[in-house]
């Protein structure tokens, strides 16, 4: 069977739940079942398409007489639709086992079949994004995927909080979209005039060449709209906002996967549309990853909500994703293809290993959240006794995101760091040592992600219990939700094992988009090594890495195991003091304090602290309060002062709305004499 | 491609590192000892400690999870592993393009993770001060790390350490500006890394300025045996990549015994040399305050910049 008839396949498959759970509504148990049993089989078949398509660098078309009259929808499987079809398909896999134990936990006066509906028409639409051919066909499936998402968010919706972020996500998921429209309104027209619609297929877009004002017009039209999708820095505030309040699953799904359809969004126009574009561009693209990078994890170290800080995360790490692609920019325009595949394969295996990792961490967040019904982790701690499982996938996920070899975090961060080091090859002073520089924000991105991801783990499942609740009541998910975290943690371990199977397999996709390859092995180097570039040049084996601690670690343990040991448990030494309570612990506010102050600029932070009466000495209060907000410094400086003036400009408008109807009757004849005489 | 005299040099090299290591830290401390007027039990004192450690038995807290018990072990075998991919007498080594610089500095991160996560896992407050500082410390010295050795691996045209090591033992011998400004940054970050003074204090375990020994503070037995030897072995090896990097001169090209036995000897007195100079460190200047580090290690930072500079503009 062709590519692109197992497509179709996973399409109609992923849809069916949307008439199938309705007909079963009267049965809980079989209507989760059921659909989510089918939305596991649809993404397989999804990433099983998307496999092939890459491998055998398919291109198949096909056209489906819907839409407007002279509009039909376009449809195109190629390798780059491919790869990020298997993308999505991978982790919405996962997610739908995880989400036959996950929505089970549901109160029962909800409706699942509004979950479900909503839910299949999410990742019908991720789908069609990334097949869409046209400009008309891929703005409906982009509002699918948008529209259903926000219905997701809004799940439980008795809650403001939820409301609240759920508008906002849509308000900014539609300023992204108008940009976006406007960016194929310009190409469409250059494409084939502004007499006649025949331009807005993706085809005509690819075969024609830009001068360069509307191009740069067009890229940034389009940047701008993907980018507020991604939650690229300053557009980011949805974010934060979205991803806590929705169901785990739709957050793992939300930040694995549908950021990933804007960076889609993002290589389709710019490598496959523009093509040939100034260094400038590839400059601001990775000045906008290295911001969203390093803002993105600041921010999160200062979170104390666990999904909260995952979210910020993501701001991270599209940022990295960005900066691959910037650089593949930058040395396309100064025609290093060789180069600019290296810094784009990065890009790409980031964009996998980032939906993988960050799917997984969702998940184990959302298996917390089940179990503890809490988000905040200053009332968590000691989780791992209770949840031995998902304390181990959260930490497959922990050290995967915080790029330590040999998970996969590391492999594209590595690919990213010698794409940077590359850099002289640029030839232009100034860029080689700029560029240099945004190498030391990436190490110092990846260092505080790893401070950040020990707070994670740290705090929600070592120590003791910290939460007003008894532990008593936690308990282990069930195995459906551990199996989906069980294969996505798998997936995160054998990605960081074999990067040279997965880079092999997608290198097609740098030849087809900036026509280099890198060779990855190169002669007697076998899969073992990855070296990019150039053997001389730097390599790494993670497979050894893993077999070399492995092995020591092994027998070091048997040497100290042969003869017989004992373990003695006491209690901790509490330096002779009174018990030790769980309150004393350091929690997620104050590990990372010192980050905090050494960065506090960059955050809008007040702290106050003051003494609860009555106090009997002033030097020695019995009780403090203690009050810490830390806040984003973009809602001051870009999001109040536009609300301020929309508020100004609704509330002028306004003066307009008399109330009266004489007075509208005279706007209306005004209006009809104004179109009389200028009209006539 | 892996022939037996080159898996003997990195089996040689693997005993080199295990058995010297703790005979580096004596030099050190005894050098000290004697440098500050106080008298020491001579350089073979850390394998008395080691063994001493090893014979004890293991006392753990109550709520230590698998993590607390496994973190030791990790530190261990992630250590000898990077003591078998940097070159310390030959650059024959069959695991040295295992990884490069860059992926050195994240195997060291690894080791860091995990003991603050053991530091986080007994809950007590000493375990969650020593983890929230090293990962501090750590995100600020990483840049300067990763700078330094950018720096350093831009006159070889490459991250990996063989290859760097060589054009600089073996090639056209250049003086390079650039270089100095990586070595005084490397060496901070070096101070920096193995925790000693001005950031950390290796000997004390005063409450409120403790870093590493606050996270290790609850171990007991072959545990803290095991991270202890692994302490030992960072020290050496730090001190043997810089030496690697910024000095290699004498190391032996082949796995010919003759060339080696030559490479041990210079290794020998390099790191004699090396032990010295960070004694001198140590007694010249006063621990740090933990906010006054930010400085520090943006000065670090800076010099690293300024040796790629100094590449760009002068090179």
């Amino acid at each position: 069977m062709a590519p692109f008839d197992i497509a179709v396949i996973a399409l109609i498959l992923m849809f069916a739940p949307v008439i199938l759970a309705p007909c079963c509504a009267g049965s809980r148990s079989l209507a989760i079942h059921l659909s989510f049993t089918m939305t596991a089989a649809a993404s397989i078949a999804a990433v099983i398409a998307g496999i092939l398509a890459v491998q055998h660098g398919v291109n198949t078309t096909a056209i489906v007489d819907m839409g407007l009259p002279d509009l039909p929808f376009h449809l195109r499987l190629d390798p780059l639709a491919g790869f990020f079809l298997c993308v999505i398909g991978l982790l919405a896999f996962f997610v739908s086992i995880y989400s036959i134990g996950y929505v089970k936990g549901f109160s029962a006066n909800r409706s699942i079949v509004r979950f479900v509906i909503f839910y299949s028409l999410f990742i019908v639409g991720m789908f069609l994004v990334v097949l869409a051919d046209d400009a008309f066909f891929f703005l409906v499936a982009w509002e699918l995927m948008a529209a259903s998402s926000y219905f997701l968010v809004m799940y439980e919706d008795e809650k403001a909080e939820n409301r609240r972020a759920a508008y906002l996500y849509l308000v900014i998921a539609h300023v992204g979209a108008i940009a976006i429209l406007l960016s194929f309104g310009v190409m469409a027209g250059l494409a084939n005039g502004f007499e006649s619609f025949q331009g807005y297929t993706f085809a005509s877009m690819r075969a024609t060449t830009y001068p360069l004002g509307w191009a740069t017009a067009a890229f940034f039209l389009s940047f701008f709209g993907f980018a507020a999708k991604a939650g690229v820095i300053p557009l980011h505030v949805w974010l934060p906002e979205a991803h806590p309040v929705a169901p785990s699953n739709v957050s793992a799904l939300m930040s694995g996967v549908m950021l990933k359809a804007s960076i889609y969004g993002i290589i389709r126009i710019t490598f496959d549309f523009l093509k040939v574009y100034p260094w400038w561009w590839g400059g601001i693209v990775l000045s906008l990853g290295l911001v969203s990078a390093v803002l993105g994890v600041l921010y999160a170290l200062m979170q104390h909500d666990l999904k909260r800080l995952l979210a910020y995360h993501s701001v991270e790490n599209i940022g990295i994703i960005l900066i691959g692609l910037g650089l593949a920019m930058l040395f396309t325009s100064f025609h290093l293809p060789v180069l600019a595949a290296l810094a784009l394969i990065a890009a790409l295996y980031h964009t996998l290993n980032h939906a993988m990792f960050k799917g997984l961490l969702f998940m184990g967040a959302g298996a917390v959240l089940h179990a503890t019904h809490e988000r905040n982790m200053e009332e968590m701690g000691g989780l791992i006794h209770k949840m031995p499982w998902t304390a181990v996938f959260f930490l497959i996920g922990c050290v995967s995101i915080a790029a330590l070899p040999p998970f996969n975090g590391f492999v594209s961060e590595w690919l990213t760091f010698q794409a940077f080091l590359l850099s002289p090859a640029l030839h232009r002073p100034i860029l080689s040592l700029l560029i240099p520089l945004g190498a030391a924000l990436l190490a110092l991105t990846g260092a505080l992600a790893a401070a950040c991801f020990v707070k994670a783990f740290g705090v929600t499942f070592l120590g003791h219990w910290r939460g007003h609740a008894s532990i008593q009541a936690v308990k282990e998910v069930d195995w459906h939700m551990r199996i989906g975290m069980l294969l996505a943690a798998i997936t995160c371990f054998s990605l960081g094992i074999f990067p040279t199977v997965v880079i092999n397999w997608m290198d097609i996709l740098a030849e087809k988009l900036v026509g280099g390859k890198i060779a990855t092995t190169a002669g007697k180097f076998g899969w073992m090594w990855l070296t990019p570039y150039a053997h001389e040049r730097a390599s790494y084996s993670s497979f050894n890495v893993f077999i070399g601690i492995l092995s020591v670690v092994l027998v070091t343990y048997l040497l100290l195991h042969a003869k017989r040991t004992a373990i003695r448990r006491v209690p901790a030494w509490d330096c002779g003091f009174a018990r030790t309570t769980s309150r004393m612990q350091y929690n997620a506010t104050s590990f990372s304090m010192p980050i905090r102050r050494i960065f506090g600029p960059l955050f809008h932070i007040r702290e106050e602290s003051e003494a609860i009466q009555p106090v009997r000495h002033p030097a020695y209060p019995e009780k403090l309060r203690y009050r810490l907000r830390v806040r984003d410094r973009f809602w001051t400086w870009l999001y109040e002062p536009i609300g301020n003036v929309a508020f100004f400009v609704a509330r002028l408008v306004g003066n307009l709305q008399q109330g009266r109807i004489q007075v509208y009757l005279i706007y209306s004849f005004v209006t009809i004499i104004v179109l009389l005489v200028f009209l006539g | 491609m892996i022939d037996f005299s080159s898996f003997m040099t990195e089996v040689l090299q693997l005993l080199i590192l295990l058995l010297a290591a703790p005979a580096f830290t004596g030099w050190v401390k005894t050098v000290k000892c004697r440098m500050q007027g106080r008298t020491y039990a001579g350089i073979f004192q850390p394998y008395r400690d080691i063994a001493k450690l090893f014979s004890k038995e293991v006392i753990l807290a109550e709520n230590a999870s698998w993590i607390f018990r496994f973190t030791p072990y990790i530190v261990f075998g992630v250590t000898v592993l990077i003591g078998g991919i940097i070159p310390l007498v030959s650059i024959d080594l069959p695991l040295a393009d295992t990884a490069d610089v860059i992926a050195l500095v994240m195997l060291f991160a690894i080791i860091r993770f995990f003991t603050a996560l053991a530091g986080m896992d007994i809950g007590t407050a000493f375990g969650g001060m020593g983890s929230s500082r090293e990962m501090t410390i750590s995100s600020l010295a990483e840049p300067a790390m990763l700078m330094a050795l950018f720096t350093a691996s831009l006159g070889a045209n490459s991250t990996s350490l063989t290859h760097m090591v060589q054009v600089m033992a073996h090639g056209q011998f250049i003086l390079r500006p650039s270089l100095a400004f990586a070595l005084l940054s490397y060496i901070m970050v070096h101070l920096t890394e193995t925790g000693r003074i001005p950031v950390d204090n290796p000997a004390t375990h005063l409450e409120l300025t403790m870093i590493h020994e606050a996270m290790i503070l609850e171990y007991s037995g072959r545990h803290l045996a095991l991270i202890e030897w692994a302490g030992m072995m960072k020290l050496f090896i730090y001190s043997a990549l810089g030496i690697a990097i910024f000095c290699p001169w004498g190391i032996a090209a082949t796995d010919d015994p003759s060339g080696m036995l030559l490479g041990g000897v210079f290794l020998t007195c390099k790191l004699a040399a090396g032990g010295v100079i960070l004694v001198l460190i140590e007694t010249g200047l006063a621990k740090v305050r933990l906010f006054r580090l930010t400085e520090y290690l943006g000065s670090a930072f800076l010099f690293a910049t300024l040796g790629m500079l100094s590449f760009f503009i002068l090179e």
